[in-house]
């Protein structure tokens, strides 16, 4: 003997046999006693009757609301639009900086992951530089008096080596082998004992090419003034004699070649960020 | 025949799955502005490329302009409006009940087939069915989950270093990117099939994606009254 349900499904591979699809596909759950919400029966025209009023509402409201949406994009002026974006960007970025810990840190890697690196963008490099007369400019960070150190100084201070993946905004990604100072070994050593500023501001020497950084990031355990790449001296289109290397933003970010570092309660201009990226592009 | 009015879908499922069709839309369109700096997949069959992401006719056709930055501030806007309605459509689903229709039951592996047989005209009959048919609950199930994919993909790429621990369950920043990516070739998969099946079952049934009703034939002869009752919702 069959069991309900075995009859149920006979019943209905009759029921959909007899009728030419898709016709045949109705009328099924009730049979599996699956809940249906149905009204009262009525002919054809009485239902015909009443659907007519809801289809009109549905594309009336549907029609309007898809041409609202598209032409309120269309017309909407460039400039609202830009700010609409940006904005967007901005509250990102609150929400990132929010949920941000300076404890997380990005994966390190094996040394021998490391691979070359494409050269991807030489602003602020169009003339060479003579490393003997090289120096670093710190701004905003002792108190009342700006910093001059040469690579000698650099070198001076705690070597932090470090294999991290570097992100680029296009999208692809290279694991590098870095070693240089930490940003915040050099913070701790020229800094006072005041509260920082909440940004800083990075150029190369001619200010074609500058960044700007929350201090939060920039102070990470894994953001390296570094002078070396994969276990040599960084060449010229790396970034010598001085570069940023760090997994907590994209490469945009990771500053070739630095003349000037000045710390500010501004936010700073930047490179990518005036040419519609992210001004924040953190990780 | 005498007539039901049934209803299939609410309100919100009605507005929530509409609003998800231009949201999606955006989030592939910006999401290929993105692609194409660093379009690297292709589709191979052992090591012979069949198809690039994408030939310069792609880009052409669908009028996607080689800007990044603008790509990115679609992307990271839309996307608030993509995943709030995901979780509100989900949260909805399960607290109302609807998801009881929804998700595939254990047999519905074993019956799929045969409702993919009969569409393609090779079977007759049609395995009994719910609102959905058991193809229906597989896929519709799969869509949502892939749409929970495409947020954690896409979060584990936005923040490698905060979410570390997430990129690198994914398989690391490069697998990551690259799962996001078929999640999308997935979702135009799912639409185009989902068109013509759309097409095929009909207006009635496009129907009541608009209204929430489709007119169903009665399952026998019930007597009809003289006057319709009651208002549609």
């Amino acid at each position: 003997m069959k069991d309900d349900s075995a009859i149920k499904i006979d019943e209905v591979r009759e029921l959909a046999a007899s009728q030419r699809w898709p016709g045949g596909r109705d009328n099924t759950a009730n049979l599996l006693d699956e809940p249906r919400e149905l009204s009262a029966p009525m002919t054809e025209d009485q239902a015909r009757r009443l659907m007519a009023a809801p289809t009109r509402r549905g594309f009336l409201i549907g029609g309007a609301a898809a041409l609202l949406g598209l032409l309120g994009w269309r017309w909407m002026p460039e400039e609202t639009r830009a700010k609409l974006l940006r904005g967007t960007f901005e509250f990102n970025e609150w929400v990132s900086r929010s949920l941000y810990d300076p404890h997380r840190l990005a994966p390190e890697f094996a040394r021998g992951e490391a691979a070359d690196i494409r050269v991807n963008g030489l602003e602020g490099m169009a003339q060479s530089i003579d490393a003997a007369d090289w120096s670093l400019t710190i701004s905003g960070l002792a108190p009342a008096r700006d910093l001059a150190l040469s690579m000698g100084d650099i070198r001076a201070l705690p070597r932090t080596e470090m294999t991290t993946q570097f992100k680029c905004i296009e999208g692809w990604s290279v694991i590098v082998n870095w070693a240089g100072v930490r940003f915040s070994d050099l913070v701790a050593r020229y800094g006072g004992a005041a509260k920082l500023p909440g940004y800083v501001s990075i150029a190369t020497p001619d200010n074609g090419y500058f960044v700007g950084w929350d201090t939060e990031s920039i102070m990470h355990p894994q953001t390296l003034l570094a002078y070396e790449m994969n276990g040599a001296p960084l060449t010229p289109e790396h970034g010598a004699p001085l570069r940023i290397a760090s997994p907590l933003k994209y490469g945009i970010k990771q500053i070739k070649r630095i003349g000037r570092i000045e710390f500010t309660n501004e936010r700073p201009r930047d490179f990518w960020g005036e040419q519609g990226y992210d001004w924040y592009s953190g990780h | 025949m005498a007539k039901h009015l049934e209803r299939k879908h609410t309100l919100a499922t009605r507005w929530m799955h509409w609003l998800n069709f231009p949201l999606l839309g955006m989030m592939i369109w910006s999401g290929l502005l993105i692609y194409w700096a660093n379009a690297v997949y292709s589709l191979r069959l052992f090591g012979y490329e069949l198809f690039h992401f994408f030939p310069q006719w792609f880009y052409d056709a669908l009028g996607i302009p080689y800007n990044l930055a603008y790509g990115m501030q679609l992307h990271f806007f839309f996307m608030w409006l993509f995943t709030v309605n995901g979780i509100v459509y989900c949260a909805y689903t399960l607290f109302s009940g609807e998801w009881r229709g929804l998700v595939p039951v254990p047999s519905s592996l074993k019956r799929a087939p045969l409702v993919a047989l009969h569409d393609a005209h090779l079977v007759k009959d049609l395995p009994p069915q719910g609102k959905y048919n058991d193809a229906q609950r597989i896929a519709y199930t799969l869509i949502i989950l892939m749409g929970i994919g495409s947020v954690i993909t896409g979060l584990a790429i936005y923040k490698p270093t905060q979410l570390a621990w997430l990129t690198s369950l994914l398989g690391g920043y490069e697998w990551a990117r690259w799962e996001h990516f078929w999640l999308m070739i997935g979702y135009v998969a799912f639409f185009a099939v989902h068109i013509i099946q759309v097409v095929i079952a009909g207006w009635g049934n496009f129907r009541s994606m608009i209204t929430g009703y489709e007119i169903v034939d009665a399952a026998e002869d019930l007597p009809v009254s003289s006057q319709a009752s009651g208002e549609l919702a």
